[in-house]
């Protein structure tokens, strides 16, 4: 809202400016932290330029724990995810908007009935169900219970129902296989869609802490958040520099995506909503 | 030949289901049902599990379990308040396309996508009672130190606040897009007609942004009663019990008490909850108000 009104001007500006300030500067402060000494952590009045700046943090931190294990099981668990519900949900998503066949439909509401079960419902059965299977500290713990998404599946059909029913026919008369046509027509048609999604899920599944909590008990497949959480846990005072750099492991790569792909994450964040 | 097209277009769409249903069956619908079957069991996972009936749900009748409920019903209304209000408000300031405003849109919503350990940790160390920016600030203004992790009465709000601060960019976006698909018109012909500001919002803008209140209002519920990381990583629950939300209860029970049935028992009835939200959230929208010129 523009107003006329200089004085409303001014007072818009020093609200947004307030805004900016308290939204932003906390990360500047974690930054600097992560790069301070631990005299200068617990100096009094505190200072914001680290002087000069302890680039090792960050390596001690790294090694304080197998970083470089959670790193990659992170990496393992997100993609592994990633992948599983896009496959699927292209092969489940052609079914429900391209072919005909008796309880097409009642099989969607099973779909749409898992939308409405979050994570918080399914652990505590799924735990028991993994202890029983000795699968807690496993891949599989962590993957396969994100392995199907309603959400994705649900939105990728709505994509695919906007792809002409011409096109699929041309393909087959052209002699395409059911998965060349999903995979190779259908999917570079609805791009956007997919994007969003892949980044949605990316995103949602490397900050996960929760699920991943919960089914390890230790280093073996421990993911990136749930080490950095652990940080805080064995240090002993005021180690908060080596914590805010460990913190940094997890928040960096999210901001590189968002910064090249900003436009693309608020509304992968958004447009399910907006259905 | 029809039928026998037919027939095969069906087998190669059940083939294609397989897989997806198999999964949704075994990690959506199953743990469902096995909750409701467990909750009625006592069972601590070494013992053999024995048959209570509904023993776990009356032992929910307890004044653990209401603090519970307040502390939830207390930290949600609190966050779904303070977002809305704040998200609006932020939306207003922000609906227009200057290259500024672009940026702080970003700048905010940033934080609704970096990890909640990374965001908890940060605040801890913000509002550290020693060495925490916040408290150095409040000291330099002449303001009395505030206990934000280790008071009992403080912590919960000290909670909502920074999930406030996290997530706030979420409803904003959705304000701004529902600002933007307000027609000009409407605006246009309420100047003709001599409204100020505060009408243009109080008789246009508000009313045509109901469904969009009404759709946060509800999807912003469901996400704080889902609260967990904030409280395990800033304050496991305490000072006390004062910050024991609902999931992080049940992964106390289950996790740390090793009561399953309990534990279980506390998942059904969430479950209900959010199956009456997310009803409740499709009737209001399906219902909702159609404006059109």
């Amino acid at each position: 809202m523009t107003s006329a009104n200089p004085f409303i001007r001014w007072l818009t500006l020093a609200a947004l400016a307030v805004v900016a300030t308290v939204e932003v500067f906390p990360y500047v402060w974690m930054m600097a932290t992560s790069l301070k000494d631990l005299a200068s952590v617990t100096q009094f009045p505190p200072t914001l330029v680290p002087r000069p700046p302890q680039w090792d943090n960050y390596a001690k931190a790294w090694s304080s724990g197998p970083f470089l294990r959670y790193f990659v099981n992170n990496a393992i668990q997100t993609a592994g995810i990633l992948v599983s519900q896009l496959v699927l949900g292209c092969l489940a998503a052609f079914a429900f908007s391209k072919l005909r066949f008796p309880g097409r439909d009642a099989c969607f509401l099973v779909v749409i009935a898992c939308l409405i079960v979050p994570p918080q419902v399914r652990f505590v059965p799924l735990y028991l169900l993994f202890s029983h299977l000795g699968l807690i500290n496993t891949y599989t713990a962590l993957i396969l219970p994100y392995a199907v998404s309603a959400l994705g599946t649900f939105l990728i059909r709505e994509a695919f129902m906007q792809v002409s029913d011409d096109i699929v026919d041309a393909a087959r008369v052209d002699g395409a296989g059911v998965f060349t046509l999903i995979f190779r027509v259908m999917v570079p048609m609805v791009r956007p869609t997919i994007i969003a999604f892949s980044l949605f899920s990316v995103v949602y599944h490397w900050n996960d802490f929760f699920w991943p909590l919960v089914m390890t008990t230790n280093d073996a497949v421990r993911t990136l958040p749930v080490g950095v959480a652990m940080l805080r846990e064995e240090g002993t005072g005021a180690r908060w520099h080596i914590i805010m750099a460990g913190s940094m492991f997890v928040v960096a790569p999210v901001l590189a995506v968002f910064v090249v792909a900003q436009r693309h994450i608020i509304r992968a964040f958004t447009f399910a909503s907006l259905k | 030949m029809r039928s026998r097209r037919a027939r095969r277009e069906a087998w190669l769409g059940y083939a294609l289901l397989a897989p997806s249903l198999l999964l949704f069956g075994l990690v959506y619908l199953y743990p469902v049902v096995y909750s409701a079957y467990i909750s009625l069991f006592q069972w601590d996972l070494i013992t053999p599990k024995r048959y209570v009936g509904l023993a776990n749900y009356g032992e929910l009748i307890s004044d653990e379990f209401r603090e519970v409920i307040t502390n939830t019903a207390q930290y949600s209304a609190g966050v779904v308040v303070l977002a809305l209000g704040f998200g609006l408000i932020l939306a207003l300031l922000l609906n227009n396309r200057s290259r500024a405003s672009a940026a702080l849109q970003a700048a905010i919503f940033t934080s609704y996508i970096v990890s909640w350990v990374a965001v908890s940790l940060l605040w801890i160390w913000m509002l550290d009672p020693q060495y925490g920016l916040v408290t150095f600030l409040l000291r330099q203004v002449g303001l009395p130190a505030v206990n934000w992790l280790g008071d009992p009465y403080v912590a919960l709000w000290t909670l909502v606040l920074v999930t406030v601060w996290k997530t706030i960019g979420y409803p904003m976006v959705i304000y701004l897009a529902g600002l933007q698909a307000i027609p000009t018109d409407f605006h246009e012909a309420a100047a003709l007609d001599g409204a100020t500001g505060w009408n243009h919002f109080r008789f246009i803008t508000w009313p045509l942004l109901t469904p969009t209140t009404l759709f946060l209002l509800i999807t912003l519920t469901i996400a704080s009663f889902q609260g967990f990381d904030i409280v395990k990583i800033m304050t496991q629950g305490g000072p006390i019990t004062s910050t024991v939300i609902y999931v992080y209860y049940i992964y106390e029970q289950a996790f740390q008490y090793f009561k399953l049935g309990k534990a279980s028992a506390a998942v059904v009835i969430f479950f209900v909850l959010i199956l009456l939200l997310t009803l409740g959230q499709w009737v209001l929208l399906r219902r909702r108000v159609q404006y059109t010129v």
